[in-house]
Order: structure tokens, then C-alpha cells, then sequence
């Protein structure tokens, strides 16, 4: 009985592995001399090469677009947090004027489509000259992400409860004390939840990079990925190993912290 | 009001302004923005700009193009939740007697999720290429997957299940995770086998998550873009070309604003019409509140 389980565990696992295959299959391409790039059979390459990461990394725009992804997530997680947790708290503690429309609007906006803005976003971003910057895609990213966020961190508040603030503030901290003391270090974990899945949103996003750049200087990865440019033919080692490097941040977020992620990911579409 | 009531009323507001502020200027203004360059005909390139009303519906509403992007994004949405949803229903109930490596079987499931779409479009690019592909390889034919029109759109729709079928997965497998065990064991007492078990007690417990999955996929699938402007552009002839795509391309390639601003307000309603639509039917179902 045990063993047939401990058979199945690894059955299951098999499983799981062939599923990822068509990543592993870029891996591998990734690291095949151009010889055998073209030819199969045989799936194993005669030799594996490093030739393609140093023609990426030496030869192409994927660094700086790599940089690039790196400040705008990180710049749009910062932003999302610091808008969304005030606000957060604001609906799940005080009283806000037209609450229940607010929430209706913030459960409303997870499912904006963002097709329908990035016409008339791209003319307005134009129009104030921060076209093909940080700042026009942090703004954008940010705010696509701001109702998921509040309605993330809404829950999480509601979980605390309340009478630990008011203890606190019995004991003659203020409600800003009390905040810092009880609320900040119970919601630290949602906080990280959220910011994950706000980095990883920025970091996938294709749409508004792809409209609102125009050179090296703003251009994400899978903007520099998309437009990956081959002369006579399409550099299938290279694109290989510049999505490797693309995809390496989500890995180590679902390798390394993926326990928060799908707690939020859970709480997001669990609160209902 | 008393003056405690009056200030936690001030500290509300105050505290939503900053995020109220940025989604009124980058959200709602563009929102209204696009409603009101749908009622006009602008082509800067040509200096057109005049006013339309309801002009680029009404010709939206005989357009073959645009008959035919509606009708594959309704084909792409169908299908591909369809198959998500099956596939991560057992994917979950796999998972679910999982005792070792629960952690490394999570992180396998979540790897296609969490890459950006952009790269999964060169992941099946490079698995469909007509002569040294690996999904040829497998079959033994040589088929042109993305260049073939009647095959370019099943490609399409494999490559986004293949991206988010683990998300429905893990909400069912958390569902599941939640079911306790004793219920499975007095099932068997009762003289329930497995199959039973999942009839009538997996499946069950797991319909109001089911729905809320139907539901989340179904809006991201009808507002999917990248995917498919990325592994096929909307071709072979128009054959992938989804309502987002013919709105991009007339925004930002014919630059017809005003014809690509209308097909944009489309898409946005058709979003909240499904979401307005699905919320009814779950609260009759007395699942949400």
C-alpha cells in the first residue's frame, strides 16, 4: 500500500515534469550549438555550448531591457504597496464615504481590460512628454494593479482583529501607533503576497511596454523579446537564451517563494 | 456626528486619495477618453478628425472583419477554458494524494503560469517550427502549425492551456486541500470506492470553486492579447485575429483611432456584460453574496 503510493508520488511528479517540457525543451535549445539547432532527431545535442547567453549578453539589448524590467517591476511594486495598503485600510477600518460603490469599482477594476485604455493612454503620455520612460510604464503598471491590490490587502486587514488595535490604543498609543505596532507586522506577509504577484504582473507585462517604448532607454524584456531581431534568419539559440533570462525571476519567485504567491492567489479569487 | 467619527471619516478619506488620484488619471480619464474617441473619425496621419456618433459602431456592426474577430475570440475563449478547466480539475485530484514532493510538484505546476507570455509564445514558436519543431518530431508529420488557418488557431489555444491551466488547478487543489479526510473515510466505510467518492463527494465540493475559475478565466481569455499578437500577429488571414488584436492593429497600425477606440470599448463591454452575467447566475446559485 505504501509503496504503490510512494509509486504514484513519483508517477504523479513524471507527470508535472512532462508538462514543463516545452520550457526544458528551450533550456536545452538554449544551450545547442548552431550545428544542431535545426536538426532533429537527435534531441541531445552532440555538444552544449554557452554561445548564445554570450552573444545575448555581449551582442543584444537584452541587458538593458533586463535592467529595465528590473526598475519598472520593482519601482510598480513599490508604488502599487504604497498606494494600496492606506487605501486598504481605509476600507476595511474607517469609515469612507460611498464605500460599498468603491468596492464594487475596485472588484470591477481587476477585470479592466487594458485594450480599452492604451489608445487614449499612450496620447495622454505623449501629451506630458513621458513617452519611452519609467515613470509612463510605473504609472501604467501600477494602476492596473492598484484594484487587485486593495482588494487583496482589504482581506488581509479584515483578518487582523480589531480588538488588538484598540487594545493597543487603550494602552494610549494613538490609532498611527497602533497602526505601526499591530496592523504593520500582521499584514507584512499579505504585503509580500501582493508585491509578488504586482512584480510579476509587471515584469510579464507586454501590452502598454510595447506601446509606450520606443527605444533601449524604457524598452521591458518581453518588449526586447518580441522584437528580437534575426538578419537572414531567426536566431533560434539566441531567442532561447534571452527567454531564459526573461524567465528567470518568475522561477525563482515560484521556486523560492512560492508559498506566498499562492496564498495570494488564493485570497484572491477566495474572497468572494 | 461626533468629533471621533468626524476624523476617522477625514484620516478615510485622506488615506484613499493618493490611489483614488492615480486610477482616476491613468484608469477612469483614458476610460472616458476612449468612449469619446469612439463617437468621432480620426486618422492623424490624413488629418482626419470629425465627429461620428455612433458611426464606427454602426459599422462595426456590418463588419465582416469584425464578425470574424468576434467570432474567434468567442472560439478561443470556449475552448480554451473548456480544456483548462478539465485538465486542472485533474491535475488537482492528482495532486491531492500527493505525500512527497508536494513542494517540487507545485513549483513544476506553477512554472508555466508564472512565465511571461511572451516568452511562452517563443516557447511554441519554436515547438510548432514546420522542420525541426519538437511537436512534429513527436507526431511524425510536418505540419505548419502557425502558418496553416486551420490549424493556426488550435495552436494558439494549446499554447494559452498549456499557460493557465495550472491556475485553475491550484484553485482546486486548495479546495480540495480543505476537504477533510474523514469525509473520504466515511465514504468508504459506507462502502464507496474511489470513483464514487469523486461523483458525489469531490466533485460537488468543488463546484462553487469550479465556477469562480470559469469565471476568472473566461474574463482573462476574452482580454487576452499577448499571446496570440506575439505567436501568430492575428494571421494566418485573420484566422487568430482576436477583438483585442483588430483593436491594436487599427489603433497603432492603420491608426484609425476612432475605429480602434470603438472596437476597445467593445471588448471592455463585453467583459463586464460576462462578469454581470456570471455574478447573476452565481448568486441565484446561492454561491456568492
Amino acid at each position: 500500500m505504501r509503496r504503490r503510493a510512494a509509486v504514484l508520488d513519483g508517477l504523479v511528479l513524471l507527470l508535472l515534469l512532462a508538462y514543463a517540457i516545452p520550457f526544458f525543451w528551450q533550456l536545452l535549445t538554449s544551450f545547442k550549438p548552431d550545428a544542431d539547432l535545426m536538426r532533429l532527431p537527435p534531441l541531445w545535442p552532440s555538444r552544449l555550448t554557452g554561445i548564445h547567453y554570450e552573444a545575448v549578453w555581449t551582442r543584444s539589448l537584452v541587458p538593458r531591457a533586463l535592467g529595465n524590467s528590473l526598475a519598472v517591476a520593482g519601482l510598480t511594486t513599490a508604488l502599487a504597496l504604497a498606494l494600496g495598503l492606506p487605501a486598504a485600510y481605509a476600507m476595511a477600518r474607517l469609515p469612507v464615504p460611498g464605500k460599498g460603490a468603491l468596492m464594487l469599482g475596485v472588484v470591477a477594476g481587476t477585470a479592466f481590460p487594458q485594450i480599452a485604455i492604451v489608445g487614449p493612454l499612450y496620447l495622454l503620455l505623449r501629451a506630458i512628454g513621458l513617452r519611452d520612460t519609467w515613470t509612463a510604464l510605473v504609472l501604467a503598471n501600477a494602476s492596473l494593479a492598484l484594484p487587485l491590490v486593495i482588494w487583496l490587502l482589504t482581506g488581509f486587514i479584515r483578518e487582523i482583529p480589531e480588538q488588538l488595535e484598540e487594545a493597543a490604543a487603550l494602552d494610549g498609543a494613538g490609532r498611527t501607533a497602533a497602526i505601526h505596532a499591530v496592523v504593520l507586522p500582521l499584514v507584512a506577509p499579505g504585503l509580500v503576497s501582493a508585491g509578488l504577484l504586482v512584480f510579476l504582473g509587471s515584469w510579464n507585462e507586454f501590452l502598454f511596454a510595447y506601446t509606450f517604448t520606443a527605444t533601449e532607454a524604457s524598452r521591458t524584456v518581453p518588449v526586447a523579446l518580441a522584437l528580437f531581431p534575426g538578419v537572414f534568419e531567426v536566431p533560434w539559440g539566441d531567442i532561447a537564451a534571452a527567454s531564459i533570462l526573461a524567465s528567470l525571476p518568475p522561477i525563482l519567485i515560484v521556486a523560492g517563494l512560492g508559498r506566498f504567491l499562492v496564498r495570494g492567489l488564493l485570497a484572491g479569487a477566495l474572497k468572494e | 456626528m461626533t468629533r471621533r467619527e468626524r476624523a476617522d471619516r477625514r484620516a478615510g478619506a485622506l488615506l484613499m486619495a493618493p490611489a483614488l488620484v492615480v486610477l482616476a488619471g491613468v484608469t477612469a480619464y483614458p476610460a472616458a477618453w476612449v468612449l469619446w474617441l469612439s463617437l468621432q473619425y480620426r486618422i492623424p496621419i490624413f488629418g482626419v478628425a470629425r465627429w461620428a456618433g455612433l458611426g464606427q459602431y454602426a459599422f462595426l456592426a456590418g463588419d465582416p472583419r469584425f464578425a470574424n474577430a468576434l467570432r474567434v475570440t468567442a472560439v478561443f475563449t470556449a475552448v480554451s477554458v473548456a480544456l483548462e478547466l478539465l485538465l486542472g480539475l485533474g491535475a488537482a485530484v492528482l495532486l491531492r494524494r500527493q505525500r512527497a514532493g508536494r513542494q517540487v510538484a507545485l513549483s513544476l505546476l506553477l512554472l508555466a503560469w508564472a512565465l511571461p507570455s511572451v516568452v511562452t509564445a517563443k516557447l511554441f514558436e519554436w515547438l510548432y517550427h514546420p522542420a525541426s519543431g519538437l511537436v512534429n518530431h513527436a507526431i511524425g508529420r510536418s505540419l505548419n502549425w502557425l502558418g496553416d488557418p486551420t490549424l493556426a488557431l488550435a495552436g494558439l489555444i494549446l499554447a494559452d492551456v498549456w499557460r493557465t491551466m495550472p491556475f485553475v488547478a491550484l484553485l482546486c487543489y486548495a479546495r480540495l486541500l480543505g476537504i477533510p479526510a474523514d469525509v473520504y473515510e466515511a465514504a468508504r466505510v459506507d462502502g464507496a470506492g474511489g470513483a464514487a467518492a469523486l461523483r458525489w463527494i469531490t466533485f460537488p465540493l468543488l463546484r462553487p470553486i469550479l465556477l469562480i475559475a470559469l469565471l476568472f478565466r473566461t474574463l482573462d481569455a476574452l482580454r487576452a492579447f499577448d499571446l496570440m499578437f506575439v505567436l501568430t500577429g492575428g494571421g494566418p488571414a485573420n484566422t487568430t485575429e482576436t477583438l483585442t488584436v483588430y483593436a491594436y492593429r487599427s489603433l497603432f497600425q492603420t491608426l484609425q483611432l476612432g475605429l480602434g477606440s470603438a472596437i476597445g470599448v467593445a471588448v471592455f463591454a463585453l467583459v463586464m456584460l460576462t462578469a454581470w452575467g456570471y455574478l447573476a447566475a452565481l448568486r441565484r446559485g446561492g454561491i456568492a453574496r
